[in-house]
């Protein structure tokens, strides 16, 4: 197994699209001041599904927002390709946990709106939508409002959105979270085909391990208070990845690799 | 996956059921009191100068109507531009306090302080100032009826959730685009909510406006009829003055119906 010590993670330049380079973030509360991460380094390769993986409170989904323009880095840089991070990153597909969607919008409009915003050809992003509709089962919701639709088809809706215009960077913090588990089964694959069919590098943040070896390239493990990076874990299974995979023996063994590693950390307590 | 169907263990509804139900249960509470009121009127013969019996005074209002008319339009006429005046001060007043921390810290409290002041003891000095014409009457229509407009507008302006900011932030929108786009229609409910109690404010406003001078307006004839110990005339006034409201509420919410179309929708779906 390919457990690599996060400091050793250094890959050539080539290779290297997103560069996170000693990357703190604090936080200023009324308790005094919160480490949420402290000197974090990771490169992810163009194409590249990366989850990263922690309990609450890890600082995973600052991450995101650090990844995402939408809070500034404390300490160190982020690069995309040749730009530096220091605003919203509008080229990035974000998706919340929360879906996120306008509830006077229709599922088409609520797609639209990411074209409308970047005043893009509406007619284009239209056929672009319902093709995304179409990938994902909702061909016949495109005219439902958010209120008519399942938790499960709204944080497709969301995904759709995300990627109405074809971002080469998709940002996803712990999107399937409020699903129930069967929902959440079907939305990983969902979200694969989008994958296979879009030629773009994935960072998703999630606190379950089976999702995270399930859907990624490689699994960044991180540790709570402050931050860090604990272990960067390559998940070596074939693609198109399916469902079954999960009682695969290597499958389970990158399961019980990660589970001894947080109960190293202390995240796991199992006397009783 | 589709949406949940209601009612449909629902019994099968008799003709009788279906006759019942297509007139509003408060019509029947309504004529049940009227009838009562007709009633005793007549059983205990108390005189036309107390109390009027409600046929007594619809027939009031046909004989009247000549005069009735002419003064409720007035009336209509100060109730509708008041209250329209009242939105285009309230509603951009809510946008400043919203996006202004000058307007919000140090105008805002301000105006809610202002609202102890009980606005009919100022009505006469309304008198003093405008004059005796229409002016007044707008001034008190506004002052009466702006508070619940701007305190549900910035309410509403202020319900965007962070989530959406971060969205908006992340397709790289404008202020402009944030306003429009993601402000204004998550606070509409809220804002027709704050519509809807100034409209009887303003027909309130109206009257005791008439009350303090006027030479014509439905609060003009009560003043003259009751003077008259006209009681039936009186009464006959108050009903104009109470369709003029209730008129008022109903236009605009169906108003309401085609600017927040997915609130309509989401009720008679009866979801959520």
């Amino acid at each position: 197994m390919n457990a690599i010590p996060a400091s050793h993670s250094i890959q050539n330049a080539a290779t290297k699209h997103i560069a996170i380079s000693a990357v703190s973030k604090t936080f200023q509360t009324r308790t005094g001041t919160v480490h949420a991460l402290q000197d974090i380094n990771l490169n992810i390769r163009k194409g590249e599904f990366v989850s990263v993986l922690g309990p609450s409170g890890c600082g995973k989904s600052t991450l995101m927002m650090l990844l995402a323009g939408l809070t500034p880095v404390s300490l160190g840089r982020i690069m995309i390709g040749e730009k530096h991070i220091d605003g919203p990153n509008a080229e990035a597909g974000v998706v919340f946990q929360q879906d996120v969607l306008l509830e006077w919008r229709t599922t088409l409009e609520n797609i639209l709106l990411q074209a409308e915003i970047r005043k893009a050809d509406m007619k284009e992003a239209s056929e672009r939508a319902r093709q995304l509709l179409k990938m994902v089962s909702l061909q016949d919701f495109e005219g439902a409002y958010p209120k008519e639709l399942s938790g499960g088809m709204r944080q497709r809706v969301s995904i759709c959105r995300a990627l109405l215009h074809r971002p080469p960077l998709l940002l996803m913090d712990e999107p399937f979270g409020a699903l129930d588990a069967m929902t959440r089964d079907q939305l990983q694959i969902d979200l694969l085909r989008l994958c296979a069919d879009n030629d773009m590098t994935v960072f998703f943040i999630t606190h379950s391990i089976p999702e995270a070896i399930f859907l990624s390239d490689r699994v960044v493990v991180m540790s709570p208070r402050p931050g860090r990076i604990e272990r960067i874990i390559e998940i070596d299974l074939p693609r198109p990845r399916r469902l079954a995979m999960r009682e695969d023996p290597k499958f389970t063994a990158y399961t019980r690799e990660l589970t001894a590693i947080f109960k190293s950390l202390g995240v796991f307590r199992e006397e009783y | 996956m589709a949406p949940i169907a209601q009612d449909q263990i629902e019994r099968q509804p008799s003709r009788i059921d279906r006759i019942l139900a297509s007139v509003p249960p408060a019509f029947w509470t309504l004529a049940v009191l009227l009838f009562l009121w007709e009633f005793s009127v007549h059983a205990a013969e108390v005189p036309a100068f107390i109390l009027p019996a409600p046929s007594a005074i619809i027939e009031e209002i046909i004989n009247y109507g000549h005069r009735l008319l002419p003064n409720a339009l007035v009336t209509l006429g100060e109730v509708l531009f008041g209250f329209l005046c009242a939105v285009a001060v309230g509603v951009p007043l809510a946008v400043m306090i919203v996006y202004s921390r000058f307007m919000e810290k140090a105008v805002y409290p301000l105006i809610v302080a202002s609202q102890t002041i009980p606005k009919v003891a100022i009505a006469p000095l309304m008198l003093t100032w405008f004059g005796y014409g229409i002016a007044p009457k707008i001034v008190i229509v506004v002052l009466l009826s702006f508070f619940p407009i701007v305190i549900n507008s910035v309410m509403g302006l202020k319900s965007t959730t962070r989530e959406m900011i971060y969205l908006s932030r992340s397709m790289g929108a404008s202020g402009w685009q944030t306003f429009w786009k993601f402000r204004l229609p998550q606070a509409l409910p809220s804002i027709f909510a704050g519509l809807k109690l100034a409209t009887a404010l303003s027909v309130i406003g109206a009257i005791v406006a008439e009350f303090i001078g006027a030479d014509k307006g439905l609060g003009y004839l009560i003043l003259i009829a009751g003077a008259n110990f006209n009681i039936a005339r009186q009464f006959a006034s108050v009903v104009l003055i109470s369709l003029i409201g209730v008129l008022f509420f109903v236009a605009l919410e169906q108003i309401e119906r085609v600017a927040v179309p997915w609130r309509a929708r989401s009720t008679t779906n009866g979801e959520d």
